[in-house]
């Protein structure tokens, strides 16, 4: 087995069981704070892709942004773990069985796909690459994420506000 | 050498997982949780079909790079919803909220 293999596997098993953590354990805070290794296992995927610029955005939002907004909510709103509260409603059985039948259908696809393989080679250094071209062929797309995000922001706070 | 499949299978596991719990949890910041391992697996797909499918272009990534902006805008208008809907309705449990308007 190949050393990229090994870390490919590592960052797989550590994305995945971070995962689990997040999805089944009782205490909220708990599941947010596994949050932060699964991220950061899918941030050593990227760098395993060569995407570096990927990764290291993936660090700064995910990792740094998300993980922290998500536990100021959980404290905003609960006042503690929400430990000894039922986290689970009365569907958790259906809800099982319909996730594992959608992760054996993308399986499936995936692996009985004949994916062709393409021709070229990624570019050395990709984040001034990136960089050219969301000021070239991509600016409408980087221009309307830009007003997205001012409004969504706007409507966030509008939301959030208490109303006096 | 992990080729395209592996990473495939690793996004499907995780959003396996987000699915999981976007469909069982009752705390409604719990499902933005669920919601973002979901995000996370499209994205892992999209980069890694940038590498082994399209490696001359760099749209894979460049689209990965907007699913994460939009990700960050859907955690802030997200939570902002759940504190609003916590102040009214003193509840973050999905299946306690059942008005649209107090």
């Amino acid at each position: 087995m190949s050393g990229e293999a090994i870390v490919f596997y590592l960052l797989a098993a550590v994305t995945l069981a971070s995962g689990v953590i997040v999805v089944t354990s009782e205490n909220i805070v708990h599941s947010a704070a596994a949050l932060v290794p699964s991220f950061l296992g899918v941030t050593g995927l990227y760098i395993l892709l060569n995407a570096e610029f990927v990764a290291g955005i993936q660090v700064l939002i995910y990792a740094g942004a998300i993980t922290v907004l998500i536990l100021f909510a959980i404290m905003l709103t609960e006042g503690g773990t929400g430990f000894g509260t039922r986290q689970r409603n009365e569907q958790a059985a259906v809800g099982a069985a319909v996730a594992a039948a959608m992760a054996v259908l993308l399986i499936v696809i995936a692996t009985r796909t004949g994916w062709t393989a393409g021709s070229g080679t990624l570019p050395l250094y990709t984040p001034g690459v990136i960089g050219q071209s969301f000021l070239r062929q991509n600016i409408l797309v980087f221009e309307g994420t830009s007003v997205v995000l001012l409004i969504s922001l706007m409507g966030a706070i509008l939301i959030a506000r208490r109303e006096d | 050498m992990p080729g395209l499949t592996h990473y495939l299978v690793v996004s499907a596991l995780l959003f396996a997982l987000g699915l999981f719990a976007v469909v069982t949890r009752r705390n409604s910041v719990a499902i933005l949780m669920g919601v973002e391992l979901m995000l996370n697996a499209a994205n892992i797909n999209l980069v890694a079909f940038n590498k082994y499918v399209a490696p001359g272009a760099m749209q894979g990534q460049i689209f990965a790079l907007i699913v994460i902006t939009l990700a960050a805008c859907e955690a802030a208008v997200g939570l902002a919803l759940v504190l609003a809907a916590y102040r009214t309705l003193e509840t973050v449990y999905v299946d306690e909220i059942n008005l649209m308007k107090w």
